[in-house]
């Protein structure tokens, strides 16, 4: 095991790896840039450095200030968590010149997944559904008029580099599907770097469920089930749940199962989430993979009572995975809401400042994985999540009002958050009935 | 920055004391172990004051800084500095993350020294990271009142490298 890691990232993320490091004796370096410098969890680390300004493009996306504050350090290992660096597959063949581990996969396999084409073929060749779509990337517009033609509208116009939501648009019709073709790219280009796109059929009123797998260096994989993500709102998600509510046993073994297959194809390593979308027939198909950690790891966690971030320190030290798919099992319902500093009322505009008053939810089937306090002041800098509240009761309905009772304690003031309209959300009937899309956000709230 | 558990412990437990009874300075010498702590810009707004350095042993209770008398006569290496004084001088801050050199090789002369004038341009160190030398200038015109930084220790974004009293 590690004797001495660095945490490449911030906030809740940054709390959630140190944790994992103090519980298995591993000490941590944990970098952050100026704005960060009141950060709670930084008195929790055992040496701190700061690598730049505010700008994430001059601290956490800058590779050769994180990997000065490597040397420096003298760690064995960095952990990139989850955005930023997290799947840059530079970085990790940066890290891995330097001798330095990178938690996560090798870069060869971050690119082969990361790359959502060269994914989507392979998951043809490992027998797995895919959404219909282009075969490859689309050249130019008439390419993609002409694979529109044959898919058949409407479509979903993505970035083959894309995540989080960015560089996607939906069209339907020629006239969309030309807009979209030049302002999707330039949003990719932009986000990521890379503006090339393919096309995929979309699929109306889909639910969005996600197998998390972790995968040793030794060949060994395991799912830990699957997370139901439907309730997005402009392809950001905001409640995420496990078991997804609809799924019946059989699919649920063969969604795991081709989740596995996919991984296993790839010869990845480390955490990794396949998502599928599920039509109204419970029939599921492949979109992508995460190459990553992802901020609802909680969610499985509660319901398979399985430390994820310590798996993935255990897999990077080199260690076999000694648990067997048959002892993994879930219990119970969890449910995740995500707590933005956004103002629902003004379409979730952002609303960075200084948290004057804090007092988090506790009790049973209580988890809230966040950074914030009271004097925190949350930055204009980076993403506006202030915490994630997680539950974990016995039946879906007892989590639903352990939820609705969390929420209703949360007191984050005076700045504008995103709980009552996760509030909206939990209390809604279509949501207690399981009866939601992934348009639900935009349709009923 | 890369030091064992125990040092740091011991170092924030001399920032803590540092704070605690208002001292600038301290240093601590056992053996062949050395440790020297400097801390800018006393607490106080108003009037002259000194603090005069004082060497403490770990084993013997800290005494307490005197706050408001102008002369001090303790140990050799005592170091006056009145707020006036400290309210006009610049640090030139590390832009990046590395080691400190304060010399071009390990057997060249210090680029500079408390003393010297430097000019905008003028090279005051080296922060090497990841086998790349940064050559550091100094962007300010004046005399170097402090180095703050010792040869081969890492840095951080921010940290004050020099002291110095602008033109």
């Amino acid at each position: 095991m590690f004797s001495r890691i660095l945490i490449a990232n911030r906030g809740e993320i940054a709390l959630r790896i140190i944790r994992a490091c103090r519980e298995l004796d591993i000490e941590t370096v944990v970098i952050y840039s100026e704005a960060d410098k009141d950060a709670s969890y930084l008195r929790l680390a055992d040496e701190t450095v700061c690598i730049g300004p505010a700008s994430p493009s001059a601290s956490y996306l800058d590779i050769s200030r994180i990997l000065s504050a490597a040397e420096i350090g003298d760690v064995e290992a960095i952990h990139p968590g989850y955005g930023f660096l997290a799947e840059n597959i530079n970085f990790a063949k940066i890290c891995r010149d330097c001798g330095i581990k990178f938690i996560g996969p090798s870069p060869e396999a971050m690119q082969l997944l990361g790359d959502k084409v060269q994914a989507r073929k392979l998951a043809k060749k490992a027998d797995v559904p895919i959404v219909p779509g282009s075969e490859d990337i689309i050249e130019d517009i008439d390419d993609a008029v002409k694979v529109a033609e044959e898919i058949g509208y409407p479509l979903m116009m993505k970035a083959v580099s894309g995540g989080g939501g960015r560089g996607m648009r939906i069209v339907h019709n020629e006239e969309n599907l030309r807009s979209a073709f030049k302002s999707a790219g330039a949003e990719a280009k932009a986000a990521f770097g890379d503006g090339t796109m393919y096309l995929e059929k979309f699929i109306i009123k889909p639910r969005h469920v996600e197998v998390q797998i972790m995968a040793d260096e030794k060949g060994n994989a395991l799912h830990f089930y699957e997370r139901d993500c439907t309730i997005q709102r402009r392809h950001q998600k905001m409640v995420e749940e496990s078991p997804c509510p609809v799924l019946d046993e059989r699919t649920r073994e063969k969604l795991c199962e081709a989740a596995l297959r996919i991984i296993k194809k790839a010869k990845y390593s480390n955490a990794a989430t396949v998502e599928f979308l599920l039509d109204k027939d419970n029939k599921f198909y492949f979109i992508e993979v995460n190459t990553r950690i992802q901020v609802e790891h909680p969610v499985t966690e509660m319901v398979t009572g399985r430390d994820l971030i310590k798996l993935q320190l255990e897999v990077a030290s080199g260690k076999e995975l000694e648990i067997e798919q048959r002892d993994i099992k879930h219990t119970g319902v969890a449910i995740e809401c995500r707590i933005n500093a956004e103002d629902p009322e003004n379409n979730f505009a952002p609303c960075p400042g200084r948290i004057e008053r804090y007092i988090p939810p506790g009790g049973p089937g209580v988890r809230v994985d966040s950074c914030a306090y009271q004097g925190w002041n949350v930055s204009s800098n980076y993403d506006s999540m202030i915490a994630k509240v997680i539950v974990h009761q016995r039946t879906r309905t007892e989590a639903i009002a352990t939820m609705k009772r969390a929420l209703s304690e949360f007191v984050i003031e005076p700045i504008k958050t995103s709980i009552p309209a996760c509030q909206e959300i939990i209390s809604h009937n279509l949501f207690a009935k399981g009866k939601i899309d992934t348009d639900f956000v935009e349709r009923h709230l | 920055m890369a030091q064992k558990d125990s040092d740091l412990k011991k170092i924030k437990e001399l920032i803590k004391i540092m704070n605690e009874n208002d001292l600038l300075e301290v240093e601590i010498q056992h053996g062949d172990d050395k440790v020297s702590l400097k801390r800018f810009e006393p607490q106080r707004a108003e009037g002259p004051s000194v603090t005069p350095l004082q060497v403490i042993n770990p084993n013997v209770p800290v005494q307490p800084a005197a706050s408001d008398n102008s002369k001090s006569s303790s140990a050799s290496d005592e170091v006056k500095k009145t707020a006036a004084e400290q309210e006009d001088l610049v640090e030139i801050k590390s832009p990046l993350v590395g080691t400190f050199y304060n010399q071009p090789s390990p057997d060249s002369d210090s680029y500079v020294e408390v003393g010297t004038h430097v000019e905008t341009q003028r090279v005051v160190c080296i922060v090497e990271a990841m086998k790349v030398m940064n050559e550091i200038q100094a962007e300010i015109s004046g005399t170097i009142v402090a180095v703050l930084a010792e040869n081969g220790q890492a840095v951080e974004y921010g940290q004050p490298l020099f002291r110095v009293k602008p033109d």
